[in-house]
This record gives structure tokens, C-alpha cells and sequence, in this order.
């Protein structure tokens, strides 16, 4: 079916076509280039792929597609030829026709793009009404259609709740709705999954796909997961600092990248830690429950080891409650019943009552450098802290460790005195690392340290985090929902539903031979980048009906 | 990236190292026309007041024979109603007035910033404690709450400073609350925690530099506020007391003349509203480049 369609769309002409665009963006006081000279040309019902690093002005590309700059960017050559008609030449007020009824935008985090203040029925049709496309009567019916074209519960009521009321998945849809309501020619998707659990991913790039080739829209795909986009997409260009670095059909692309870069790329995902035995715990979790404000139970019963010197992975997606068991690791949240040991000593279950150097020996590590470092720091006296405060190093010691947990985070010294906003990501988190390290710690907890980097840098930061557990012994918790983060890393894996230890053992044994039904749909949402890999999914889960189980 | 040695990352070459200083220097280099007007108004009421006595030509409450004198070579600005020189009185006023309100402020902006980011990071009753008496201190009008309190306490300077800044403080309490509540949210404080810091360096560390920005911005208004209620006051006879100069009375006593056809009341009302425009474009400014706004195009 896919082969007869992409035959269909060669023949078609040219919708879209970008001639030699360049982008600027300012920032540090001054204009830097952001998109340098990108070509692209698009026809009718053609998926296209974007993928790169962030940096790599591949969401400018989009945007820019639209024929739109961000505040803070200006678009300051090339042509952008929608349908024949320049977008960059035309008055702002015909671009606002167009936008919205022939050209529509699916953002990354639907979650911010509602309003909450309205149902998800008049925000769906509010384009098309307003464009005088429908009538209102007829945009609510035609959206209710789509709905159920998206697979979403209850199609014919769901549009009355308001965006708080549905799951991030289902907004995600309601936004692809929202998008298709004009019934336009070109949708640009922004990342529309990156924000989702594996296991709504599937549906949702399921629904996105479909919707796409039954009404046979242009799509520009924008993403850093070659996996997903190697699903979506009919043709992949690689960026790389605003330039094209190769541009090929997707299988071709998959099967022989032409470039170097590429090849890094595709590379990432193939990290894999041999799983060493442990000899002795240094963490033992027993049966704890703990609750938020007393009511409802977040973790019931868990119990889990950490074996010293090693990595487990608490896998799970979000509302599992993964996060809840590092805060109650780290006392923020003492847990209710049961009790944890820490190096054979009871561990106070409340912060407060916690030495300071028990409080020493287990540092966290957060999902976002931005808000986990403090804006008004520099990077001195990020690192500085815990360097005094926990070990009393004050002059020429406290400089010289400073200088060596530098280098144990591959950085110079010429960062010292910058800010954390005039940092890249990675580098925000190798600082995070360095303040965790510098305190000694026998144990680190990371919550998705590496989600909201790219696959670039995350295989960075994994390479760095387990050259410091060779060198320095620590252990670490690991939290994630990404799979090939855990094949990278770990050494144990403990696998997490709805507050509860699902299954647990060592990685080879949960990842090969997975026992629980929920570990089993955990690992076969995870995408491949086999292009087949969604379509054969979705026609054995229908055969063996798990897509319903999983709600 | 294929090498086993990991990469030292470094930064660019040509950037210098960045000091505070250097910092403002930039800051300042592109501030909008507007801003350093404001600045420069600011400045010259600073001298004017730092300096009163070497630039006035008289004394602050030296009397001539002639009542309502018009402008002339003697009197720039005429005489008042007791025959001070205008000129004389409005360049003390200006040493009074803002003095006063510029004390005012501070204390007020102490107390209730203190407070608010208590409020803010311990919530729980002290939260609950505080902002409840605020409310109770705002629900009553501000001008008669602080003519009822002046008439109890009698209007000397020192209880007209504590009562402006008291009543005035409640408003910071809220704004400092508030933007604080958004910062005990953050990961670096729960970090701080974490590390078991105590809660002076959360307040002082942590928080408090994160939520400057909107306060120091508030500071220029209230200010003007402030400036404000102190002029109302004594124009009602219960701020700043004769002999002392200040801006409001010197409204109030010359009024009459505006029925003559003399515009010299207006010039304290005058400097009054400059110094209140002049605040607000670097207040503005101020806001606009520390908010990461952007322009569009």
C-alpha cells in the first residue's frame, strides 16, 4: 500500500519548494546564522524527515517553511514557493490566510499550545471557523470525524472536556485534529512525540501516519529520533549547523548513509554496558509506601536493591512512580511504611533527620540542567558548594579540585565564569554531574538525566557517567523510559507500573526473556529503526489484541 | 568523535572573560534614549539634593519682607507665602522629600521582601499567619489608615517614615510572595535542600537573587508611590512639618496664586511629576531587558 502511494507522489508536482534559505537568530548581542542555505522541495503527500541535533535549525526550517520567524530570528535570504505563490514576498495578511487553513503547525508539547480555558471541540474547529471554511455545525461534525479517524476514546464527546481533562497522548491527537480541520496541504510536525511515553508514542505516530495518507497531506517531520522519523518520513535530510549534510528516501538513507555524520547518528543507538555481577548491596529498599499529602498511595510495597558500584535502571512510564522512589530515596518525601538501609545502617526516612554527611553520600541528579541549576551561579560557584560545604576545602585545595572535576567532565577551566544560560545542554549537565561528584557520593540518583538531550550528547553524557562509575565506584539509580538508554547503561533493571515493582532482575534477563505481560508491551513500543517496524507492530498487536490492554 | 580520548570542550577563543561590571557596561551601552533620560533626571535630583545647601542662593527657611514676591533677579521664583525664596525651598524639598521616601522604601521593601520570601519558602501557618495580617492591613484604604495613625502617633518624621513603609511593605510582601513561590519550586533550591543548607543562604543564595529583577523594578515604583503619599500627606497638613520644605505643602501653601494667573505652585507639582516619569522609564527599561522580552520585528 505505502509503495503504491510513494509511486503516486513522484509523479505529483512540486507543493513546496525552499531555495537556498538562510535564518538568523540573535543572541550574546549579536546576529549568528541558524539556517545556511537549505534547499528543500516537497510534493503533494510526501513525507519529508528533518532530523539533527538541537542547534541544528531544523525547527526553523519548519517554521520558516510557513513562512514564519521566531521573535529574536529573521529570515534574511532565499525564497519559500508554496503552491506558486512566495511566501516570504506576500503581505503579512494573505500568510495569515494561508496559515491555518492551507498550511497548519503541530507543536511539540500540546500541553502549552491549548488553552486551557476552553473545550478541545471549539479549539479544533476555531481555524476553520474563523477562516469561514465551515460553518460551525459542519467543522463540529467534520471534527468529530476526525476524531475517530485519530483513534481517539469516545469521539463523538471527547471534544466537550477541556485539555486538563484528557492524557498528553490524546491532546497530542486532538492537536493533529485541530491541524487537519481545513483539510491542509501541508502539516508541519514539530517533534510531536518527544514528549510522550514509548507506549503512547506508538499510538499516536500510528494515528498521525494514517491520517496523513488517507488524505494525502504534505508533512514536514521534524525530529531528533532517527527511529521515529525513520517510520514517518518517505525522504530524511540530515542537518547539521544549518546546513544539509545528505538528503535521501528513507530506506536508502537507513541502509547506506553517504556521509560520516550520519553514520555518527545512526551509531548512537547501538551503546551496549556488559552486565557485571555485584558483590554486595549498598541500597536495600524494603516494602516501602509512600503517599502524597496522605491520600493517594504513589508506591505500594516496593522493594528493590542497588547492588554497590552498579547501575539500576527503574524503568517505567510517566505516573509510575519512578520519580516518587527517588524522593523518597533522598528523604523529600519520607515514605509511610517500610524501611531502607544505606550502606548497612537504617536510613532515616525523613531529610531532616539526616546527617549531613549521610546526606553527603547520595547526590541527585536532574532531567533539566536549566531549572536544576541556579541561574544567578557561575559555574564556580555551582561547583564550589558542596566542595565547602561538605568538605570544608576553602583557597588553593578548594581551586585545585575544582580544576580536576573539571577535567573528570571533559571542560576547561575557561568556563569557571559563565552563567548556566550561557551554556549548550550537555555542557549544563556535565555540570550538574561535576556538583554531584564533587560531594563524594556513594551513590548518585539520575532522573532522566538524558531525555532532554540530544542522541549526540546523551551518548556523551552515558560515556561520561559510566567512566566516573569505573573510577570512582559510585552507584547509580537510573531513571528512564528510554530502552536503549538502559541496554547503555545498566546493570539491573527494575521495571515499574502504577506505583508498583512489575519485575526485577538483571538486564539481560528483563530485556531478553521479559516475564510480565507490561514489561513486554514496554519493550515492544520502543521504536526501531527497521521502516517496517510500525507497520508489523500494529498488525500483531491487532492480532493479539494488546493495544486495547494497554489502554 | 570515533577517538577513544575524550574531547576537552572549551570555550570560544575570542570571548573575554565577563565580570559583572563589563556585564552592566554592555547593558547601559544599549539602553534605549528614554532610559537615559530618566537616568540622567535621577542623577541631577541626587546632586541637587546631595548638595542643597552650596546651591541654593538662601537659607531653607530664611524670610524676606515680601510675601508672593513675583520672579525677578533677587527671587528666580518669587517668594511663598511668607516670603521665602522659592527657588531656595524647592532645591531643600527635593533633599527632604526624596530623603524621606527614599528611606520609606527601603524599609518597606526590607520588611516586606524578607517576609514574602519566608512566606514563600516555609508556606505552611507562617504563610497562612502573614498573609492573612496582610490582608487585614490592606483592606483598609491606605491614605486614611495612614492619617488615622499619624493622628495617634502624631506626625513627626521618624513615625511618618515607619508608617508609609508599614503600610506600604504589605504590597511588597505580596509581589515578593509571589515570585518566590515560583522559584521554591525549582530544582536548584530543592538541590540546596538536598545538600542540607540552612535558611539563610536558601534566602540569600538561592532565591532571593532569582526574584530581583521584579522586585528592583518594583522598587522604582513604589518609590514613586511613596513620593507620592508623602506629598498628599503633607498637602492634607500631616507629613513633612514647617518649617521644613517639601514639594507637597509647598502646593498647598502657594495654591491661591493659580487663581492670579502665576504658574509658580506648579513647578514643586512640576518636579514632582518629572522625577515620577524619570523613575519609570529606567523602571521600564529596567523590566523590558531583565524579562528576556524580545522585540518583533
Amino acid at each position: 500500500m505505502k509503495s503504491s502511494n510513494v509511486i503516486a507522489r513522484e509523479r505529483g508536482t512540486d507543493l513546496l519548494t525552499v531555495r537556498d534559505l538562510h535564518v538568523e537568530g540573535f543572541s550574546d548581542e549579536r546576529w549568528h546564522p541558524i539556517v545556511r542555505g537549505v534547499n528543500v522541495s516537497l510534493k503533494r503527500g510526501e513525507v519529508l524527515g528533518l532530523i539533527g541535533e538541537s542547534g541544528a535549525g531544523k525547527s526553523t526550517i519548519g517554521l520558516a517553511a510557513m513562512g514564519y520567524a521566531k521573535p529574536g530570528c529573521r529570515i534574511t535570504q532565499g525564497s519559500v514557493v508554496f503552491d506558486g505563490a512566495d511566501l516570504l514576498s506576500m503581505s503579512e495578511a494573505r500568510r495569515r490566510r494561508l496559515r491555518g487553513s492551507r498550511i497548519a503547525y503541530v507543536a511539540q508539547s500540546a500541553a502549552a499550545w491549548f488553552n486551557p480555558a476552553h473545550r478541545l471541540l471549539d479549539q479544533t474547529v476555531e481555524t476553520a471557523v474563523a477562516h469561514g471554511i465551515a460553518s460551525r455545525g459542519e467543522a463540529n461534525r467534520d471534527a468529530v470525524e476526525l476524531y475517530k479517524r485519530l483513534q481517539l476514546p469516545e469521539p463523538e464527546t471527547i471534544g466537550f472536556r477541556y485539555p486538563h481533562q484528557v492524557s498528553g497522548g490524546q491532546l497530542q491527537r486532538a492537536m493533529t485534529a485541530m491541524a487537519m480541520v481545513c483539510r491542509p496541504d501541508l502539516i508541519v510536525f514539530d517533534e510531536p512525540t518527544t514528549a510522550l511515553d514509548v507506549t503512547t508514542q506508538v499510538e499516536v505516530l500510528a494515528s498521525i501516519r494514517r491520517i496523513v495518507e488517507d488524505f494525502n497531506t504534505a508533512a514536514i517531520y521534524v525530529t531528533h529520533d532517527l527511529a521515529v522519523v525513520a517510520q514517518m518520513a518517505d525522504r530524511i535530510m540530515v542537518l547539521r549547523h544549518g546546513q544539509t549534510v545528505e538528503e535521501a528516501v528513507t530506506r536508502q538513507m537507513l541502509a547506506a548513509p553517504t556521509q560520516e555524520y550520519t553514520r555518527t547518528l545512526w551509531a548512537v543507538r547501538k551503546l551496549v554496558k556488559p552486565e557485571i555481577e555485584a558483590r554486595d548491596h549498598l541500597l536495600t529498599i524494603d516494602n516501602v509506601t509512600a503517599a502524597y499529602a496522605g491520600r493517594v498511595k504513589v508506591l505500594v510495597d516496593v522493594s528493590i536493591k542497588v547492588p554497590r558500584g552498579r547501575t539500576v535502571a527503574l524503568v517505567g512510564e510517566s505516573g509510575s512512580g519512578k520519580s516518587t522512589l527517588a524522593r523518597v530515596v533522598t528523604g523529600l518525601l519520607p515514605a509511610i511504611s517500610g524501611s531502607i538501609s544505606f550502606d548497612g545502617q537504617p536510613l532515616p526516612l525523613s531529610l531532616k533527620q539526616r546527617p549531613k554527611d549521610l546526606l553527603r553520600r547520595i547526590q541527585m541528579i536532574y532531567q533539566s540542567p536549566d531549572s536544576a541549576l541556579n541561574p544567578r551561579q557561575t559555574v564556580e560557584d555551582i561547583i564550589a558548594r558542596p566542595l565547602e560545604f561538605y568538605l570544608g576545602l576553602k583557597g588553593e585545595q578548594r581551586d585545585r579540585r575544582i580544576g580536576e572535576l573539571m577535567h573528570m567532565i571533559e571542560m576547561d577551566e575557561s568556563f569557571l565564569d559563565r552563567l548556566p544560560g550561557e551554556l549548550s545542554g550537555g555542557q549544563k549537565q556535565r555540570i550538574c554531574i561535576a556538583r554531584a561528584v564533587a560531594a563524594n557520593p556513594d551513590l548518585i540518583i539520575c532522573d532522566e538525566v538524558t531525555s532532554a538531550l540530544d542522541q549526540i550528547v546523551q551518548e556523551e553524557i552515558l560515556k561520561l557517567l559510566m567512566r566516573l562509575q569505573r573510577e570512582l565506584g559510585v552507584s547509580y539509580i537510573f531513571i528512564t523510559h528510554d530502552i536503549s538508554t538502559v541496554r547503555a547503561i545498566a546493570d539491573k533493571v527494575v521495571v515499574m507500573h502504577q506505583g508498583k515493582v512489575v519485575e526485577q532482575g538483571s538486564k539481560t534477563e528483563v530485556l531478553t526473556t521479559p516475564h510480565a505481560a507490561y514489561t513486554e508491551l514496554l519493550l515492544s513500543s520502543v521504536p526501531e529503526m527497521d521502516p517496517d517496524w510500525l507497520t508489523q507492530l500494529l498488525a500483531r498487536r491487532k492480532n493479539r489484541g494488546i493495544l486495547d490492554a494497554a489502554g | 568523535m570515533t577517538s577513544a580520548e575524550p574531547l576537552i570542550q572549551t570555550t570560544r577563543a575570542h570571548r573575554v572573560r565577563r565580570t559583572r561590571r563589563s556585564r552592566m557596561r554592555m547593558a547601559l551601552k544599549n539602553a534605549p534614549l528614554s532610559a537615559w533620560f530618566g537616568m540622567g533626571v535621577i542623577l541631577c535630583y541626587v546632586v541637587i539634593a546631595l548638595f542643597a545647601p552650596l546651591i541654593a542662593p538662601y537659607r531653607e527657611t530664611q524670610v524676606f519682607s515680601e510675601a508672593f514676591a513675583p520672579w525677578s533677579h533677587e527671587f528666580t521664583f518669587g517668594t511663598d507665602q511668607l516670603g521665602r525664596d522659592m527657588l531656595t525651598r524647592l532645591i531643600y524639598g527635593a533633599r527632604n522629600t526624596i530623603g524621606i521616601a527614599f528611606i520609606t522604601t527601603t524599609f518597606s521593601f526590607a520588611a516586606g521582601m524578607t517576609l514574602g520570601l519566608l512566606a514563600a519558602m516555609y508556606r505552611g501557618w507562617l504563610d497562612q499567619l502573614l498573609s492573612r495580617a496582610v490582608d487585614v492591613l490592606m483592606s483598609i484604604p491606605s491614605l486614611i489608615f495612614a492619617l488615622m495613625l499619624l493622628s495617634i502617633f502624631g506626625s513627626s518624621i521618624p513615625s511618618l517614615i515607619l508608617i508609609i513603609a508599614l503600610l506600604d511593605s504589605t504590597r511588597v510582601f505580596r509581589l515578593a510572595r509571589a515570585v518566590g513561590l515560583n522559584v521554591v519550586v525549582m530544582e536548584y533550591v530543592e538541590v540546596a535542600q538536598l545538600r542540607g543548607e540552612g535558611p539563610v543562604w536558601m534566602l540569600r543564595k538561592e532565591i532571593l537573587p532569582n526574584v530581583l529583577p521584579p522586585l528592583i523594578a518594583e522598587f522604582g515604583l513604589r518609590f514613586c508611590f511613596v513620593f507620592l503619599t508623602i506629598a498628599a500627606l503633607s498637602f492634607l497638613g500631616v507629613g513633612i512639618q514647617p518649617p521644613s520644605a517639601d514639594w507637597g505643602s509647598m502646593v498647598r501653601e502657594n495654591a491661591t496664586l493659580i487663581t492670579y494667573g502665576d504658574v509658580t505652585p506648579l513647578l514643586p507639582a512640576g518636579a514632582i511629576a518629572l522625577l515620577t516619569v524619570a523613575v519609570n522609564f529606567v523602571v521600564d527599561w529596567f523590566l523590558h531587558s531583565t524579562s528576556g522580552l524580545r522585540d518583533e520585528k
